[in-house]
């Protein structure tokens, strides 16, 4: 790629007409994104085709790790299994109800919903929680005792909580998304207030700021950049948690096919549910990642810098 | 406090320091001295070179004066009332930048406007004269990250300046630069300082810097900071820095200060040798 650019500039500099440059450059720009997409693609084909490779060779049995090209060949029957749903309800056999492709729609948008309004709540909450900590001295003594004796409780032991508390449906899964992030957060919250430097504070306090102005106009945009980090690390935790939530507390979502493919010894469907989540997560996390770009326009590109080492 | 509360001096005096001291981490056994028995006073519109090696409270002092931080021993006022807190009247320009890296230029200056909530257009009017005033007015939509670092500095300046200060307090501002900028933003901060009418209190441990702004040098012993002598500068300004007046001023400073580092090397090397 890179190296048809590169044949391509100059041969277009010389041409005098500006449109002419205009449109390449734009072309040019176009390529930058096709090179990203071009190496994600490589990175996948590279990981995928090794495992075929395997398989080729005899060293990964089809039916214990069922290569790329056979778990996503019949979606159209693998899909089918998404449709718990309806499966669950007495009297609907496996042919009745939404598509193959519906089936898989519907399931990744429900675990989708839990994983974001979790991920909001969570973030919120946190954030919250957090800077309360550093805005109150009694708050501080009060909370964060409690915050750092539960931050590494692992979500497995909420689980049952989660199921007392709310039984089945969609709040036993936010819960658990909302657990599992919250007390991490609240600390990463903390850590990056406590990162603020201490010149914008006090250029703040010699205008004669207010503690209210100097957390809201000073420490909050000043935490931005290191909570839309937060935010990025703990989006693939939620994705984790919500497959553990499901598998037990709910009639629906990824978490139930993953656990359908265990008990029915389908190694075809779990790696299926597995590249479809991974999908999901790269996706949200380029989502979050052009909105960091969006929002905070005033870091700097450090990830240039290191390219050139 | 053991300490006479009638101060001996008028209230037009810009800023007066009696028997100021600060320990960090008193009552503790990381406790240590960073001044001791500052007795300073600084008139209206003077500029006044706080010179000294790294580490001797001068910049302590600074923040004290500023309200930045509380003394542990003795007061100072300025104008009259006694430093409690931090005054936009008394604005603190530090060495590393602190702009605030989302605003633009003009947000940033206007900040403490801002914070009074100010209407937008007052805001950019008063943020398009301080800029103008430090020559910035053109980049005033820019993003702090967009300029270069004398830049930056000169539109801390012009933040300062918004407020409308009687006091420029300022850490090493110019430390980061290279020298010719360096010498540059001197020329501009004496530009300023003659248009404002403000009084500058300016940290450095360069020499040359200090010959080429004061008034008066106050030179400061290492830890704990004390005042060793007060040198009076009289020659106009623009100053020939190699003129024979300057020179002699900077060898006497030099001597000054030689002694200094001295101590504090012997005594970082005994300090060494004991752990």
């Amino acid at each position: 790629m890179t190296v048809i650019d590169r044949n391509a500039a100059p041969s277009a500099a010389a041409g005098p007409s500006r449109p002419a440059a205009a449109r390449l450059l734009a072309m040019v720009a176009g390529w930058d994104w096709l090179a990203k997409a071009w190496w994600t693609c490589l990175s996948v084909a590279l990981f995928a085709g090794i495992w075929e490779l395997c398989w080729a060779l005899g060293w990964a049995d089809p039916q214990l790790l069922p290569p790329p090209h056979i778990f996503l060949s019949n979606f159209g029957e693998q899909g089918k299994f998404f449709n718990t749903a309806t499966r669950w309800q007495v009297g609907n056999s496996m042919g009745e109800g939404p598509s193959a492709f519906e089936s898989v729609m519907i399931t990744v948008a429900a675990t989708t919903m839990r994983v974001f309004v979790g991920l909001v709540i969570a973030c919120v909450l946190a954030i919250g929680v957090g800077v309360a900590v550093r805005y109150w001295h009694v708050f501080d003594k009060l909370v964060l005792p409690t915050v750092t004796l539960l931050s590494p409780v692992s979500p497995i032991a909420w689980l049952p909580v989660a199921i007392f508390l709310f039984g089945i449906g969609n709040a036993p899964a936010i819960f658990m998304v909302v657990v599992a992030l919250f007390f991490h957060m609240v600390l990463a919250t903390i850590a990056q207030i406590d990162g603020v430097s201490p010149n914008l504070i006090n250029v703040a306090r010699t205008m004669g700021a207010s503690k209210r102005q100097i957390y809201g106009r000073v420490i909050v945009p000043a935490i931005l950049p290191g909570m839309l980090q937060v935010l990025r690390m703990n989006l693939f935790g939620a994705w984790m948690v919500v497959l553990v939530a499901e598998s037990t507390g709910v009639g629906y979502g990824m978490g139930q096919v993953i656990m359908l493919a265990r008990n029915t010894f389908n190694p075809s469907l779990v790696f299926f549910t597995i590249a479809v989540v991974g999908v999901l997560g790269f996706g949200f996390d380029w989502l979050l990642r052009l909105a960091q770009r969006r929002i905070l326009y005033w870091l700097p590109d450090t990830q240039e810098k290191l390219r050139g080492l | 406090m053991a300490f006479d509360p009638a101060p001996h001096f008028s209230s037009r005096d810009a800023v007066v320091c009696r028997g100021v001291g600060k320990t960090w981490a008193a009552g503790t056994k990381r406790a240590h001295e960073a001044l001791r028995d500052v007795d300073l006073d600084i008139a209206p519109g003077e500029f006044v070179v706080f010179l000294g090696p790294s580490g001797c409270g001068k910049s302590t002092l600074l923040y004290l004066i500023a309200g930045l931080e509380e003394a542990t021993e003795g007061l100072t006022w300025s104008f009259g009332d006694v430093v409690e807190t931090p005054s936009p009247e008394r604005s603190l320009i530090f060495q590393e930048t602190s702009l605030f890296p989302w605003l633009t230029v003009w947000q940033n200056v206007s900040f403490g406007l801002a914070i009074r909530g100010a209407s937008q257009q007052q805001r950019r009017a008063v943020a398009a004269e301080a800029l103008q005033r430090v020559g910035l007015k053109a980049a005033m939509d820019k993003r702090p990250d967009e300029l270069s670092g004398g830049m930056r500095q000169r539109v801390a300046v012009a933040r300062a300046l918004a407020m409308r200060p009687k006091v420029l307090l300022m850490d090493e501002p110019f430390a980061a630069l290279d020298v010719q900028t360096r010498a540059r933003m001197q020329d501009f901060l004496l530009d300023v300082w003659r248009d404002s009418g403000a009084s500058v209190l300016f940290v450095t441990h360069h020499i040359d810097e200090a010959v080429a702004l004061a008034d008066r040098v106050v030179v400061f012993t290492s830890r704990p900071g004390r005042i060793k002598t007060i040198v009076p500068i009289d020659l106009p300004r623009p100053r020939n820095l190699f003129s024979r007046e300057v020179e002699a001023l900077r060898i006497q400073l030099t001597d000054l200060l030689r002694d200094e580092v001295d101590r504090a090397f012997a005594e970082q090397e005994a300090l060494s040798a004991t752990a």
